[in-house]
């Protein structure tokens, strides 16, 4: 087939775009190389409109092994340890198709994970769906949550945390963001640079099959209302053959036998073998005979432009393919020399003795477009001016039972009750707590991790949203006791072509890096999903955040439930009652305009370093972060969680009841101290120039706010579980 | 005392097991499921995890495996093996237990603690222990536990029910079964009993840490009653 102007648009290029290639090339390309490099220079791979403003991001810190650019970031945890890890997007696919979008987005991630030598030890997911009444929500929840576990259950590997949400800005473009975590040793992290001279390029795993085909061009696209004809895009996931891929690349890299190596994810076999040859600045010969294929007649367009999971791209020491064979064998899995790499940084394909592909490297990566989109700046928007009178008619604790049971609050038991969280034997803090927490196999340290997002914030003021979700993230991470290290984060915003959106994202980047930046919580890792968009309908800017925290000694990690009756409890950080775009404000009220509550980073910083030093001389019993539904909602988690009751005092400052109790100021957290100790506590805060109010003390049962408001902790825990049981059962 | 815990291909509970046979004193060797003989030992475990990816019945591809010829001739000699979870399905598939496990009966994957009463005390595994109950860990997609009437009677006769799942103090009720079992079944013996198949995970329960401690008192009882 010629290739013309048409085909190229045809291929989501656009017709600047395609007059570039062959003003590079010199000629027009043929089929094969336009599918390459439409490939390479969808937003999805080129990360062309993010690019400019991802620069500004602080990526660096004394922790950090390995910031951006490679399959994942990795950070120091001592004694010759290292994390590995990254968080993904697999919103396009999982919409079409929910089960397999989300099974391969959870076997994608885990791969980049394991590319780089660690042993993934850890899931979390972030998944945003549409209004529950939306027809389509359940299917897709329910899709989406056994994909999910489908995968990481089968491959081994715990959940162990989470986030769901309900927005109707998702109705159309559900989210699915999948993290893992791995381990590895510092001296044994593998890279993609390959490096040398005719050296074999070899091909593992599943064979090449004709799913995925264009999956990252799909996922670079708005939706329409043919959506639902680009299920063959999506690929299907085989979680067994992930498990027998990840045994047999781990013994493989015991050795010394790798260079370089790649997992074939977007793009598949085009962008693995194009960014091993361009970050060696080298070129790559594939004959694409030798290449496994799963059909028959597959032409050289479809096996570089396959997205067959579990397949992965090495390049071998000269002389080791035997060895290499041997264990790929082992472990049933296919094992192709398909190649080698040469001097003249091209890529040259070629099939049935001819060649089908000529490109030099640096065309497709450095040439790549970039584009400085034109966008529009967020207004801060107007404090309203709420009624108080209105809340004479509320009773508090009718509002927070209905705050208990609101979808975005409530318990997500039924979600990862069905997700394997405790296989490996390590995980300390289940799903449910502030991080999931697991062991360091075999030693005293643990790891904490949270995925945090705040899709409201960041839509009422995206620079405000920004900086808050990095803080929600240091505060999951203290709370259970974790010094917070780096984060990775998932961009998820509507069409880049749009100037409010590009405005959303250019400011929520912004937000992130001034929050990350001053917390000394470097961006190591992450991924923009932009397109998430139905015609002209976007969603809200959704970026997620994934935080990694380290603790020392993990018999001191703590939770969120209430301990003993007696105990203290504190609230740490200013309660001055912000209510505007408060889960108050929204659900009860039903105000949705108003700024976000204000990050003061200063008071983030030192919160949260004041409550670890707590935490480090064993002072705190239980500790929980305040967010969303302010104080009483934190408090009531805490009283579910440990099946206590509390009794609050009345705040010593004049402050609207249902200000102090649902406002959502930022900064905050509730620590349970022993009695005993509140002296010493008081003395450190004090120290520290840390605010801080006596909340109450906690009691055996019921939560009492004040002499006309209390309520049993059953009833609470009815109210927190109910929901999503029911929601799911109808 | 020396344990063998056979790695199958999707297996993903044989470190987890080997590292709770060590604890509790066994020595322990991972056996590959293509190896025709096991090594000398005193227990053979069959590990959780999805083997063959249980896109087949579950277990039924590896209950087909190299090493299950010289299980089978170790079992036949009264040597004890254990099964859980995905191993207890393999044990059924393979013909050593009666019985087979369907799907969970809600249609879900379910990973929570639950409890178990122990029906028999008059066998190797629970001999002398003093609870009545354990609090164990379940996570699996098929351990609905099902068997003809016939069967059932067999089983009842000769005492081959192990644990039901059971409330904290030992209740056995519909309400307290997870996943559909038949009688509340949640693992059984053979007429011998020196092969057990469990779904419940005790090696998930060895620190109280983690999910729980119930499993140590389960290995260092099975250690005691191997000596």
């Amino acid at each position: 087939m010629t290739v013309n102007e048409k085909i190229a648009v045809d291929h989501g290029l656009k017709k600047d775009e395609y007059k570039k290639i062959c003003d590079l090339l010199k000629r027009v390309p043929n089929y094969t190389e336009l599918g390459i490099f439409s490939a390479m220079w969808n937003e999805h791979c080129s990360y062309k409109s993010s690019r400019l403003h991802l620069k500004n991001l602080p990526t660096k810190g004394k922790n950090v092994i390995q910031g951006p650019g490679e399959n994942a970031g990795v950070i120091d945890i001592g004694d010759n340890d290292a994390i590995v890890f990254k968080i993904e997007s697999h919103n396009h696919p999982s919409f079409i198709e929910p089960y397999q979008g989300a099974a391969t987005g959870v076997g994608g991630i885990m791969r980049d994970i394991f590319t780089m030598g660690a042993r993934p030890i850890a899931n979390l997911n972030s998944i945003h769906f549409g209004s529950p009444q939306n027809k389509k929500t359940k299917n897709l929840l329910r899709g989406v949550v056994r994909g999910i576990g489908g995968y990481g259950n089968c491959m081994g590997v715990p959940t162990i945390a989470g986030q769901t949400s309900f927005d109707e800005s998702y109705n159309g473009n559900i989210l699915v963001n999948a993290m893992t975590l791995g381990l590895v040793k510092k001296d044994k992290i593998f890279y993609s640079k390959a490096a040398g001279l005719g050296k074999p390029v070899i091909y593992v795993g599943s064979k090449t099959g004709r799913d995925g085909i264009h999956g990252a061009s799909m996922a670079s696209a708005s939706f329409d209302d043919k959506i639902e004809e680009k299920k063959p895009t999506v690929q299907v996931g085989d979680p067994f053959t992930e498990k027998l891929l990840l045994e047999a690349c781990l013994e493989l890299m015991a050795g010394d036998s790798i260079i370089a190596i790649q997992d074939m994810g977007a793009a598949g076999l085009t962008s693995s073998s194009i960014e091993m040859a361009s970050k060696g600045k080298l070129g790559i010969e594939i004959n694409l005979n030798m290449v496994p294929c799963r059909e028959t007649k597959m032409t050289p367009y479809e096996i570089m432009l396959s997205e067959s999971q579990e397949r992965m791209l090495i390049v071998l020491e000269n002389g080791k393919e035997d060895l290499a064979k041997k264990i790929f064998d082992k472990w049933n899995l296919d094992f192709a020399v398909i190649g080698k790499t040469t001097k003249n940084k091209k890529i040259e394909l070629y099939f049935d003795e001819k060649k089908v592909a000529d490109i030099p490297v640096n065309i497709l990566v450095e040439n790549s477009p970039m584009y400085n989109r034109k966008w529009k700046k967020a207004k801060l928007p107007k404090k309203i001016k709420i009624e108080k009178e209105q809340f004479k008619t509320l009773k508090v604790i009718n509002v927070l039972n209905k705050i208990l049971s609101n979808p975005n609050v409530c318990s997500k038991e039924w979600i990862w009750q069905q997700y394997d969280h405790t296989v490996m034997g390590d995980t300390i803090q289940k799903p449910g707590g502030d991080s999931g927490v697991v062991r360091i196999h075999g030693t005293d340290k643990a790891v904490a991790a949270s995925v945090d997002s705040s899709a409201v914030y960041c839509w009422a003021h995206p620079l405000s949203g920004g900086k808050q979700i990095v803080c929600e993230s240091w505060r999951n991470l203290i709370s259970v006791g974790a010094k917070p290290i780096a984060i990775t984060n998932c961009l998820n915003f509507g069409s880049p072509e749009i100037e409010e959106n590009m405005g959303e994202f250019i400011e929520c980047v912004q937000g992130l890096g001034e929050a990350s930046s001053y917390l000394d919580f470097p961006v190591v890792s992450g991924n923009v999903s932009f397109y998430n968009q139905t015609k002209d309908i976007g969603i809200k800017p959704t970026p997620v955040i994934g935080g990694i925290g380290l603790i020392l000694k993990y018999e001191n990690m703590v939770t969120m439930s209430l301990k003993k009756t007696d105990n203290i409890l504190l609230v740490i950080g200013k309660t001055e009652g912000h209510l505007d775009q408060s889960l108050f404000s929204r659900d009860i009220l039903n105000e949705k305009n108003g700024p976000p509550p204000e990050i003061n980073l200063f008071n983030e910083k030192n919160n949260g370093e004041t409550i670890l030093k707590l935490i480090e001389k064993k002072f705190v019993k239980a500790a929980h972060d305040v967010s969303l539904g302010g104080i009483i909602t934190a408090l009531s988690k805490m009283c579910i969680k440990g099946k206590k009751g509390a009794i609050l005092n009345k705040p010593n400052y004049l402050i609207n009841k249902f200000e102090y109790l649902f406002g959502e100021d930022q900064g905050r957290y509730i620590i349970e101290i022993d009695k005993d100790n509140l002296q010493n506590v008081i003395k450190i805060l004090s120290e520290n120039s840390v605010h801080f109010d006596e909340l109450g003390t906690v009691s055996d049962k019921d939560l009492i706010i004040d002499d006309k408001s209390k309520v049993s902790i059953d009833d609470l825990i009815k109210s927190h579980t109910i929901w999503l049981t029911n929601y799911m059962s109808k | 005392m020396n344990s063998s815990v056979i790695t199958f291909p999707g297996s993903n509970c044989d470190r987890d097991m080997a590292v709770a046979l060590r604890k509790f004193g066994f020595k322990n060797k991972m056996v590959w499921h293509d190896d025709l003989e096991l090594p000398k030992c005193d227990l053979v475990v069959l590990p959780g995890g999805f083997s063959y990816g249980d896109y087949l019945r579950c277990g039924s591809m590896a209950s087909k495996s190299r090493i299950m010829k010289s299980i089978l001739n170790f079992a036949k000699g009264g040597g004890k093996v254990m099964g859980i979870c995905n191993g207890f399905q393999i044990l059924v598939e393979a013909g050593l237990l009666p019985g087979v496990l369907l799907r969970n009966k809600y249609l879900e994957f379910i990973c929570k603690n639950i409890f178990v009463k122990i029906n028999d005390k008059d066998n190797p595994y629970f001999k002398d222990i003093k609870n009545d109950t354990f609090e164990f860990h379940i996570a699996h997609n098929e351990g609905n536990y099902f068997c003809s009437k016939d069967q059932i009677k067999e089983i009842e006769d000769n005492n081959q029910i192990a644990l039901f799942y059971s409330d904290k103090s030992g209740i056995v009720s519909e309400d307290y079964n997870p996943n559909g079992s038949i009688k509340n079944i949640a693992g059984i013996f053979n007429k011998e009993k020196n092969i057990l198949g469990m779904m419940p995970h005790p090696e998930r329960m060895i620190d109280p840490v983690l999910s729980g401690d119930d499993g140590s008192i389960f290995f260092k009882n099975l250690i005691n009653n191997l000596k």
